[in-house]
């Protein structure tokens, strides 16, 4: 057995994965309560890497906590932070601790987070990234060497189903798949009609799609999302049902959009699961998939 | 192409020259000039701010190019007033400064900080358009530079960050991807986006670079 989230997305199951998010400091007993509350409850856990440029605990650093707490973590790696050396030295590290899922990701830029006079690396990007673990597990690293033990890892990659225009993101996604992409985790996604479409075309390549479910925590966060964060579209009717609820119901209704949302998508089988982010309330995730009907 | 300059604050610039009383100002008749930080009339303004200050301003000059060779004619020419100066305050860019340091043993002080080179795309509009990588892609990328126009250098297309042909950095600014991706639909060439590139070589040119020919 590589990964068992490898066999979950194959064994056609409709997968859940959510996400984790380190501390900025050394007190961990937040994300252990995070990963202990969900490592029973979905097939992978997601570790941020610095999340929007944000200095943490290192994304490495919560996926071995994963690993002793018996969860199944996926790696959230950016090329922001890394050279290919130090890259490919961590996924060396990763898999000689039990670590078999790494999502690839390019990384936000530098200036979006609180380290701002900080250099961005970007020696690599998301595909050359995925492209380095296939040359990895082929045994040999990016300098033309042997390695003495190579890797196997589960690659994922990110795609936006909503960015504006789409070809150019569909292109990359696709360079993506060629490069080794075996499951995709998308951007937020609320608008269903959209997403199928999207998923009708990407039905023609042979990876697993897990939609990005957002947790709306107010119209206000919804709102601010569409208007400033890159791909994410909240459509008018959930704002409105948002800001319709009084102030103290308005998580439980966002905890129900975003259950029925998962559901209708199982219903239909659009995709292969989701990717639940709840953004600093990872404690709420299992009431979403209670929601959800799972 | 130019290069585009930055004048350093009043406090940078007296801190630089602490201890120093005696200065001889050189300014640039081409980069800095056209830029506005350090022309004639800035040399003049600097000149009356050191004074201010109560340093002693023993003569200035504008070279008309001050990274070639005419700055060793222009310092000759000013031999006495640069011998009785403390240090050399160099209104050019970092270019101007190395050239200027070939000719002289004392202290040359940059009143500026080189940002990038440029081109001036309509009057007064300076864009950084090459970053002189060494490898260029040019030919497969539309004549647009994604080294150079992508905040994060991405050879592969756009990130996630791309928003309705705006960069994540600052939402005035375009996508050099999305840029890339039009130019290269209309010419017919979208094939060239669809290669995949491999990682660059940073070594092309091992730095510091030279050439001799």
């Amino acid at each position: 057995m590589v990964s068992r989230f490898r066999d979950a997305l194959n064994s056609g199951k409709f997968v859940i994965t959510s996400e984790i998010a380190p501390p900025k400091g050394t007190n961990l007993e937040k994300m252990l309560h995070h990963i202990d509350l969900l490592k029973d409850r979905v097939d992978g856990m997601n570790v941020t890497d610095h999340q929007s440029s944000v200095m943490r605990f290192p994304s490495l650093g919560g996926c071995l906590a994963i690993k002793e707490a018996g969860g199944e973590p996926i790696m959230q790696m950016t090329c922001r932070d890394r050279n290919r050396m130090a890259l490919e030295a961590d996924l060396l590290l990763a898999y000689t601790r039990g670590i078999r899922n790494v999502l690839c990701l390019t990384g936000d830029a530098v200036p979006v987070g609180d380290h701002k006079e900080a250099k961005g690396v970007f020696d690599l990007d998301s595909l050359q990234l995925l492209n380095t673990i296939r040359e990895l597990t082929s045994g040999k690293d990016l300098g033309g060497s042997d390695l003495d033990g190579a890797v196997e890892f589960c690659a994922g990659a990110i795609v936006t189903p909503e960015a504006q225009p789409i070809e150019p993101q569909l292109i990359k996604f696709e360079k993506k798949v060629e490069g080794g992409a075996e499951f995709f985790q998308t951007q937020a996604i609320y608008d269903l009609e959209n997403f199928s479409r999207f998923m009708e075309y990407a039905r023609q390549f042979p990876v697993k799609i897990l939609a990005g479910i957002v947790l709306l925590s107010s119209a206000r966060m919804a709102k601010y999302m569409t208007e400033n964060v890159p791909g994410i579209f909240v459509p008018q009717e959930l704002i409105d049902e948002l800001s319709g609820v009084p102030k103290e119901e308005v998580l439980a209704k966002g905890i129900e959009i975003a259950g029925r949302t998962i559901a209708a998508l199982k219903k239909d089988s659009i995709c292969d699961g989701v990717h639940i982010m709840a953004i600093g309330r990872e404690e709420v995730v299992p009431d979403i998939i209670a929601a959800a009907g799972l | 192409m130019k290069s585009i300059t930055k004048q350093k604050s009043p406090e940078e610039i007296q801190q630089a020259l602490q201890g120093m009383e005696r200065v001889f100002i050189i300014g640039c008749g081409t980069c800095t000039t056209m830029t506005k930080t350090g022309g004639i009339d800035q040399v003049v303004e600097m000149k009356e701010y050191l004074q201010g200050l109560g340093k002693r301003v023993t003569g200035w000059t504008v070279i008309p190019t001050a990274c070639d060779d005419m700055t060793e004619v222009a310092m000759k020419e000013n031999k006495q007033a640069i011998g009785s100066a403390d240090c050399i305050l160099s209104m050019s860019c970092a270019l101007g400064v190395h050239r200027m340091n070939l000719y002289i043993g004392k202290p040359v002080i940059p009143a500026q900080d080189t940002l990038f080179i440029a081109v001036e795309e309509s009057p007064g509009y300076f864009r950084e358009a090459c970053e002189q990588c060494g490898q260029c892609l040019l030919g497969e990328t539309a004549g647009i530079c994604p080294i150079t126009a992508c905040h994060k250098g991405l050879v592969n297309g756009p990130c996630g960050g791309t928003n309705n042909g705006k960069c994540e950095v600052d939402k005035e600014r375009d996508c050099a991807w999305t840029l890339i991706y039009e130019r290269l639909k209309e010419q017919g060439r979208l094939d060239l986006m669809k290669k995949y590139q491999p990682p660059r070589n940073h070594h092309i040119a091992l730095k510091p670079r030279v050439l001799r020919i």
